[in-house]
């Protein structure tokens, strides 16, 4: 048993909804105790989407436990082919019908229905919700394309004269982090580089497209936690490559494109494709100076936090000083990028771990999901939101994708964002005393009337005991901003007790300063 | 006050609902578990906390249905059920100590600990009861440990409520024989205090309320107990306590102005108190609620509207807006309905409403895209699609989080479904 306050990931059928809520013309039909219903919400809430999830529940009950609740599930996949038409069938179960083993495959191979029926064997106290995303995905696309492969070991026919080479798009799903918009910007990237995009899935994909994959000559993983079990059977069974470079950032996007190219048979053309990215020159203009070395915590799904520690070091001139992700089935992936940066990796789903990890490593910036917004918020520190779990502020309304050229813009603005507030926060610690910006006063676009939300008092280190501050000393630890004084009066409190000093001096605090200062 | 005086003594049901035949359904039912009450239940007994004993599903619906990580450190938990202890390789139970001693560890301000049952737990037979027994005796006195079942297989949404509070009933003390007055169900305490001042001024001092705001507040119950339920989906609360000798007193719910009036008024009845008195006491604040109710008449007189199962408060909402705002409830549906503790208000329903108990949500968006309503009381999986199609609807779980309860939030109450329509007719894009 796992205590668990928030999770990251929900159940793995959680995962097969993003799927199928992702995909036209394929119904979920799913066994399940009323109460399940409740992720419906997760789409047309925090998605806003305009159409209920394509998704049956059975809704069994305590009283259908004694009785027949293999009945009750046949029913429920009669009645929604008969009532939604799909091309497709997925039936499976949630935690607690997996419990009571009614076999939802081979009940609903019994109706004998017209269109393929897909089972999903989803183990809910094992796995979680990506990697029922990525099961489910690739069940899918091999019932669907399955038929369709060629003769093990046939070789791949070349490409017709005048053909332009083609690719898949696979991994965006429903309630992505912002793979609505990632489609978008590939898409543009792509067409400018030549190269014809055939499918994308599952997002908007039918049935019948995911028979048609394999005629594409390569296939873009855009998310590997989703899409990389699909793309390593793609690549089996139609001899079809895949890319491993996700386009997050202007370096990574310049590999993207060389990959692209190398793939596709093209020139590489990485300094066309991302002509326009504001990224290098907005961070090596000197108002970015101040970027230089900020030290950063980044913590999400493998995908967005290795690319995201990639920017931040490369592209941003900050230092990572923590990198981790809850998706264990990238826990390689991450411990190397991680080793890139001299740290080791934190491959944790237990928040309150995290948690511990930022408040013992006090970044000044975190990168992270809703989760670390909250622990961020707790701690004082900026944050910017890179990875699911997603919330309805992941959905914005206006373009905003990740990958790609306009991806990394829109990671400058979200990278940074978080600490020009930071250095307004600057500017009004050093107003500190002053009559209008003093600690207590709030953001002047809160009004006259606003007050801030009482900060708890740190509690004083156990070293306080033995040590005193002299009131010098004392006085000059309030000139240094609010934001970075508990670190100062930490470093400082720790460089005295180190020596075995009684009393902090003025000089004590500067030499700890210039001890600790980089 | 006649016609409220009539409200509260209907002298026959032939205008209402009370034989109304009900649509019963049992198909695919878009409703929460009880697990979604431990929200509302959790910010109330300040010094409880709840551990659910369940899978990821539970943990993943409670982040979702709490709107969405709010606390950063709530007092709820899930104990998440792993393979191997399905396997047996773990006994449960061994796993399920561990974790709430490390649980009480962590969090030494906690006097009251709910362990709640789930579907995986209900279903792999988890003797919770035992194991709370056990836990008990472990961590008396600081430490308080009860159970009860919040699963979907027995439980929809506000039911977790009604469970959560039958756990409660047996541990409250006994009460002397003098007559005292016990209002059953959770209220917001901003309406929970309105109604406590007004009952003292109506003479009734021994007067307590269940849940209360801290676990050592148990109020006492006996022979000579009265209870108002304050909520209508409290069943076997109201059995268990009528077990220990208390009574119920049958009153419609106090939503609206009359409807609170009303069970006021089954108070001050039962504990005789002088009508002039009572007309004093309540005459401001009904006048009030009746003016701030009246404010939002000619926005929703006239305008029909469909309620999709959810919280039980259904038919009370219902005969709010029809009789004091003129709307027409063409559909009302409810997860259960409980005619004894129902029938106040079945009889103040239009006869033309259709109840329906029970779901099979296809066939019931059917009826409701065929009957056009200007309004659809629905839960959040349904309000965005149904909006979708051009409908207006009104998210059902605000009526459960917001305080409309009482005379002063009986404007609000209107104010809710007239804002969907308002906002309809503003929007020019």
């Amino acid at each position: 048993m796992q205590l668990t306050v928030w999770t990251y990931e929900g159940p793995p059928h959680v995962g097969a909804m993003r799927i199928a809520t992702a995909m036209e013309g394929v119904h979920y039909v799913l066994h399940a105790p009323q109460g399940d219903t409740y992720a419906d919400l997760l789409f047309t809430m925090i998605e806003r989407r305009d159409r209920r999830p394509p998704v049956t529940y059975t809704t069994f009950q305590a009283r259908d436990l004694g009785g027949d609740t293999a009945e009750l599930f046949k029913t429920a996949t009669r009645e929604a082919y008969a009532r939604f038409r799909p091309e497709a069938i997925l039936v499976g179960a949630s935690c607690t019908a997996e419990l009571i083993q009614d076999d939802p495959g081979g009940l609903a191979r019994a109706l004998d229905l017209p269109v393929p029926v897909i089972p999903l064997e989803l183990p809910s106290y094992q796995k979680k919700e990506n990697w029922g995303a990525a099961e489910t995905f690739y069940q899918i696309v091999r019932a669907m394309a399955g038929p369709t492969s060629p003769p093990p070991g046939s070789k791949r026919p070349a490409r017709g004269p005048g053909v332009r080479p083609s690719c898949n798009l696979l991994g965006p799903t429903a309630l992505g982090f912002r793979h609505r918009d990632d489609v978008e910007e590939l898409r543009r990237l792509l067409e400018r580089l030549g190269v014809e995009v055939r499918v994308v899935a599952p997002l908007g994909a039918t049935p019948a497209d995911l028979a048609r994959l394999g005629e594409a000559d390569f296939n873009v993983v855009m998310y590997p936690e989703i899409a990389a079990t699909t793309a390593r059977w793609l690549e089996r069974s139609f001899s079809q490559p895949y890319t491993r470079t996700v386009p997050i950032g202007v370096g990574a996007t310049r590999d993207f494109v060389e990959e692209v190219a190398r793939l596709a048979g093209l020139e590489p053309a990485a300094a066309v494709a991302t002509a326009g990215s504001r990224l290098p020159w907005y961070s090596r203009s000197v108002d970015s100076t101040y970027l230089t070395g900020k030290r950063v915590f980044v913590f999400g799904d493998a995908t967005h936090a290795i690319a995201a520690a990639r920017v931040a070091a490369e592209e941003l001139a900050f230092t990572v000083v923590g990198l981790g992700s809850y998706s264990r089935e990238l826990a390689r992936e991450v411990r190397e990028a991680a080793a890139r940066y001299g740290v080791e990796a934190l491959i944790t789903d237990d928040y309150l771990a995290v948690e511990a990890k930022v408040a013992e490593l006090q970044p000044e910036l975190v990168l992270g999901t809703q989760m670390e917004r909250h622990i961020a918020k707790r701690l004082g520190i900026p944050c910017a939101v890179i990875s699911a779990p997603v919330h309805v502020q992941d959905f914005p309304a206006r373009y905003s994708p990740q990958m790609g050229v306009e991806g990394a813009n829109v990671l400058f603005d979200t990278l940074v964002h978080p600490l020009m507030m930071g250095l307004e926060e600057h500017l009004l610690g050093m107003f500190r005393e002053d009559f209008e910006f003093h600690d207590g006063a709030a953001p002047s676009h809160l009004g006259t009337h606003a007050s801030l939300p009482s900060v708890p008092a740190a509690a004083p280190p156990p070293a306080a005991a033995t040590l005193s501050w002299a009131q010098d000393a004392e006085q000059e630890l309030k000139k240094i901003p609010f934001f970075v004084r508990g670190k100062a009066r930490r470093n400082t409190e720790r460089f005295a007790a180190e020596r075995g000093l009684a009393r902090i001096t003025v000089e004590t605090l500067y030499d700890a300063k210039a001890h600790f200062g980089r | 006050m006649s016609e409220v005086a009539l409200a509260h003594r209907p002298t026959a049901s032939a205008a209402g609902c009370a034989d109304a035949p009900i649509l019963r359904e049992r198909g695919q039912r878009e409703v929460f578990c009880g697990l979604t009450g431990i929200i509302w239940l959790h910010r109330k007994i300040q010094d409880a906390f709840f551990l659910i004993v369940g899978s990821r599903t539970c943990a993943h619906l409670m982040q979702s249905a709490a709107g969405v990580m709010i606390f950063a450190e709530p007092r709820f938990a899930t104990a998440i059920i792993e393979d191997r202890d399905l396997a047996g390789l773990a006994d449960a139970n061994d796993e399920l100590d561990k974790v709430v001693a490390r649980l009480i560890e962590r969090r030494p301000d906690i006097r009251l600990l709910f362990l709640v049952g789930s579907c995986p737990s209900e279903v792999i037979k988890l003797d919770l009861g035992r194991a709370a027994q056990r836990l008990d005796r472990r961590f008396a006195p600081g430490v308080r440990v009860l159970n009860y079942s919040g699963s979907g297989i027995e439980t929809t949404f506000t039911q977790g409520e009604d469970a959560c509070l039958a756990a409660l009933v047996p541990q409250l003390p006994a009460a002397d024989g003098t007559p005292s007055l016990l209002v059953v169900g959770t209220l917001a305490d901003v309406v929970e205090d309105q109604l406590r001042r007004i009952l003292i001024e109506l003479g009734i001092e021994r007067l307590a309320f269940l849940p209360p705001r801290r676990a050592g507040a148990l109020p006492p119950v006996g022979p000579a107990t009265r209870f108002l339920l304050a909520q209508p989906f409290l069943a076997e609360t109201a059995r268990l306590l009528e077990t220990r000798g208390a009574a119920r007193l049958p009153a419609p719910f106090p939503l609206g102005a009359e409807g609170t009036l009303a069970w006021l008024r089954a108070a001050a009845d039962a504990f005789a108190v002088d009508p002039r008195r009572f007309e004093a006491v309540t005459e401001l604040p009904f006048e009030r609620a009746r003016r701030a109710v009246a404010r939002w008449r000619p926005e929703l007189a006239g305008r029909s509207i469909f309620f999709f199962p959810d919280s039980q408060l259904e038919v009370p909402l219902a005969r709010v807006l029809a009789r004091e705002l003129g709307m027409d409830p063409l559909e009302v549906g409810t997860p259960y309905l409980h005619r004894a503790h129902l029938a106040a208000e079945l009889d103040l329903l239009p006869k033309s409403t259709r109840l329906s108990e029970g779901q099979d949500v296809d066939r019931q968006l059917d009826r409701c895209r065929a009957a056009r309503p200007d309004i659809v009381v629905c839960g959040l999986g349904l309000a965005n699609p149904l909006e979708a199609e051009g409908l207006t609807t009104k998210w059902s779980i605000e009526l459960v989080f917001t305080p409309i309860q009482g005379f002063e939030q009986a404007g609000d109450l209107a104010e809710l479904f007239a804002r969907p329509l308002r906002r309809r007719a503003r929007l020019a894009v």
